[in-house]
């Protein structure tokens, strides 16, 4: 069973500040959704609200096409699942699976057997008696994802999650948790601020800063063409150039910077009057002896190369003393350009963007 | 110790260890031992101490248990009387255990939400200032204090008063009779034993767990039946164990506050010192209450199962 999540003008205020501002959007039943912003953008909020936690100040809050207003948190359907996962540690793992379904006044035998068949479901047959503190970090994220799952929640809310996890674990978590959502087909809704957990896992991202929704998109279309400077400085690395917008032809505009003219897309809502940014991505970046036909291209030195293993990061210098990155896929036979070299950085107008910049967005979204 | 010898030096470290030493030795251990002693012996005229009758027994003990007859027991108005056979001195003693267990249950229930609203509810900004409310009162002394709700029990006190003014009562009430005030005095000397532990437990738990028991559907009151309670399980103990003992052990209130009716086993104690000039018996009995005590709160703390090592905590 699943839910559509509904937030319509959606605000919160805490005292002057406004945490959530005017958020619209529609959550399909089924599909795991998954907020990206920085720390203090707003995110954990909206998770609050839809929980029931917080009242939002304007705007209304509908699962399953019904208003939440004045529901409260315990008689919600749906389950969150904390950062800090917030087991109960006094209760063996059973318990803490079942505490929802004791809640509910279903007897102890029915209790256990749910527990086990949850614990199955997770990956994790056969702690059912443990206590909480003898579990690791992975199997504790289990235990908690059972505990939501049990009260047969139409919609699950999970706050960072897998941020207590080591590396390994948390890429392991991600593919498991996206699994238990397509066998359970819950809708998901869930918090991050790691872009590479909202990307791998989600069907859509909506990105937020300072309360507001930037872009709300399939993880493709955030990264490939972000709406605005926010979305393309915040999600993967960028060179970024200051400038003026020129001419416009076809959807390619000429850029004046102080590194030269570049050609590049021009991005939704960009104008000559506005103040402007020119992103191209590392991986979208080369560096040649000779400049190519049709490509932007800069006189550079190589000031820096880190080999990743992968992919090879080159970190070079331009006239004026500034950094740009190069990301090359190290493919075994790659050259690499020893530092102090000189060559020159390209880019395909057509992998560029002109966006409006991200402090003018902000400034301009406040207004 | 070697961490204090370099912090401070070897005099200054002498200096509070002899200080220690000192006060453990001389006004806890000797004095004890000196009344245990003491506890054996018979109360004997000067001149014959140390002479043939001064011999060690456990006489001054069986002294609580002789004497026996039917008594009353003093418990609570309504109830149906009840008697049984047995010195008077145990059935004051029982009725001691009984009122200062209900005494710790009365603690408990009042405290018990003030401390889940001082750590969980109110503003952290104002619980300082809470707290500075309910600690002002303790620095006024237990002996005046005691007076003070003495005079407010009173028939024609200030309580009475107030509550025939407000039109609740027509008539004033006793409440200085049976057990009422002794209880009401021990309740509020002793409250803020009960509190500080509570709180300090409930507010070691995590937020998110009494958050995430609503959300899985918990009301109120088994989130703090399963979740709160659990965790602050060792706080309630050592607030329960300090209460009840302290009340146990508490000569003043009883005195001052007591009825015609109640009868505290201090107070026996007591009047084998001070009006019998009897030290031994009055050791004895002293010793007698230690123990049966720590008896009755070791029970207790088995039925609860609450273990030393949680109350340490």
């Amino acid at each position: 069973m699943s839910a559509a999540v509904e937030l319509a003008g959606v605000s919160a205020d805490f005292g002057k500040f406004r945490a959530v501002d005017r958020v619209n959007v529609t959550i399909e039943p089924g599909e795991f959704f998954s907020f990206l912003g920085p720390s203090g953008c707003g995110k954990t909020t909206i998770l609050r609200m839809i929980s029931g936690f917080v009242d939002p100040s304007e705007g209304a809050i509908r699962i399953g096409g019904q208003d939440m207003k004045g529901i409260r948190p315990n008689k919600r359907p749906t389950a969150l699942i904390f950062q800090n996962l917030a087991l109960f540690p006094l209760m063996p793992v059973w318990e803490n699976i079942s505490f929802g379904l004791e809640v509910r006044g279903v007897d102890a035998a029915k209790r256990r057997a749910k527990a086990e068949e949850l614990l199955q479901l997770v990956d994790l047959p056969g702690v059912a008696d443990r206590r909480i503190a003898q579990l690791s970090g992975g199997q504790k994220q289990r235990v908690a994802i059972a505990r939501a799952l049990a009260v047969e929640p139409k919609v699950m809310l999970l706050d960072e999650p897998l941020s207590a996890l080591d590396l390994k674990l948390r890429q392991h978590m991600r593919a498991e948790l996206r699994a238990i959502q397509k066998r359970t087909n819950v809708t998901f809704i869930y918090i991050t601020h790691d872009q590479g957990e909202a990307l791998a896992m989600s069907d859509r991202v909506a990105v937020m800063s300072q309360g507001k929704l930037q872009q709300v998109a399939k993880p493709q279309d955030i990264y490939n063409n972000p709406a605005n400077g926010f979305v393309a400085a915040f999600v993967g690395e960028n060179n970024v150039f200051a400038g003026e917008l020129g001419q416009v032809s076809d959807g390619i505009g000429e850029f004046k910077t102080g590194s030269g003219t570049f050609r590049a897309k021009v991005g939704a809502g960009v104008s000559a009057g506005t103040i402007n940014k020119l992103y191209v991505r590392p991986e979208y970046s080369t560096l040649g002896p000779e400049p190519k036909s049709g490509a932007n291209s800069i006189q550079v030195e190589v000031a820096d190369v880190a080999f990743e293993g992968n992919f090879i990061n080159i970190t070079v210098r331009n006239g004026d003393g500034r950094n740009l990155t190069v990301e090359t896929r190290n493919d075994g036979i790659v050259a690499i350009p020893p530092a102090g070299s000189r060559l020159n950085f390209m880019f395909d107008p057509a992998k560029a963007l002109i966006l409006a910049d991200a402090s003018a967005h902000q400034a301009g979204a406040r207004a | 110790m070697s961490e204090l010898v370099r912090r401070y030096g070897l005099g200054l470290s002498g200096v509070f260890v002899a200080l220690t030493a000192f006060w453990l030795l001389m006004l806890v251990i000797l004095p004890d031992l000196y009344l245990f002693e003491n506890s054996f012996r018979p109360y004997l005229p000067v001149v014959e101490t140390g002479g043939p009758k001064d011999f060690y027994s456990l006489n001054n003990y069986l002294n609580f248990h002789s004497d026996l007859g039917w008594q009353n027991l003093t418990l609570f108005p309504g109830l149906p009387q009840i008697s049984m056979y047995a010195s008077i001195h145990e059935v004051v003693f029982l009725e001691t255990i009984v009122f200062s267990s209900l005494v710790t249950i009365l603690c408990f229930a009042i405290t018990y939400p003030i401390a889940y609203f001082l750590a969980k509810v109110a503003n952290p900004r104002s619980v300082g200032t809470l707290f500075l409310v309910l600690l002002i009162p303790l620095w006024v002394s237990e002996i005046l204090r005691c007076f003070a709700l003495f005079i407010i029990l009173s028939l024609k006190g200030p309580l009475n008063m107030s509550l025939i003014g407000l039109g609740i009562i027509q008539d004033p009430i006793h409440w200085i009779s049976d057990f009422n005030s002794v209880i009401i005095g021990l309740v509020y000397v002793y409250i803020l034993f009960m509190l500080f532990p509570i709180y300090n437990a409930i507010q070691s738990l995590d937020s998110n767990q009494i958050e995430a028991a609503r959300d899985l559907g918990a009301p109120w009151w088994r989130t703090h039946w399963r979740v709160i309670m659990p965790h602050s399980k060792p706080g309630i103990a050592s607030g329960c164990v300090m209460v009840f003992m302290l009340s146990a052990g508490s000569l003043f209130v009883p005195s001052v506050l007591g009825s015609t009716h109640s009868r505290w086993f201090t107070e026996v104690i007591q009047q084998w010192m001070f009006e019998n000039q009897d030290w031994n018996t009055g050791a004895a009995y002293a010793f007698l209450l230690l123990l049966l005590c720590i008896i009755f709160v070791s029970l207790m703390m088995s039925v609860f199962r609450v273990s030393l090592t949680d109350i340490a905590k």
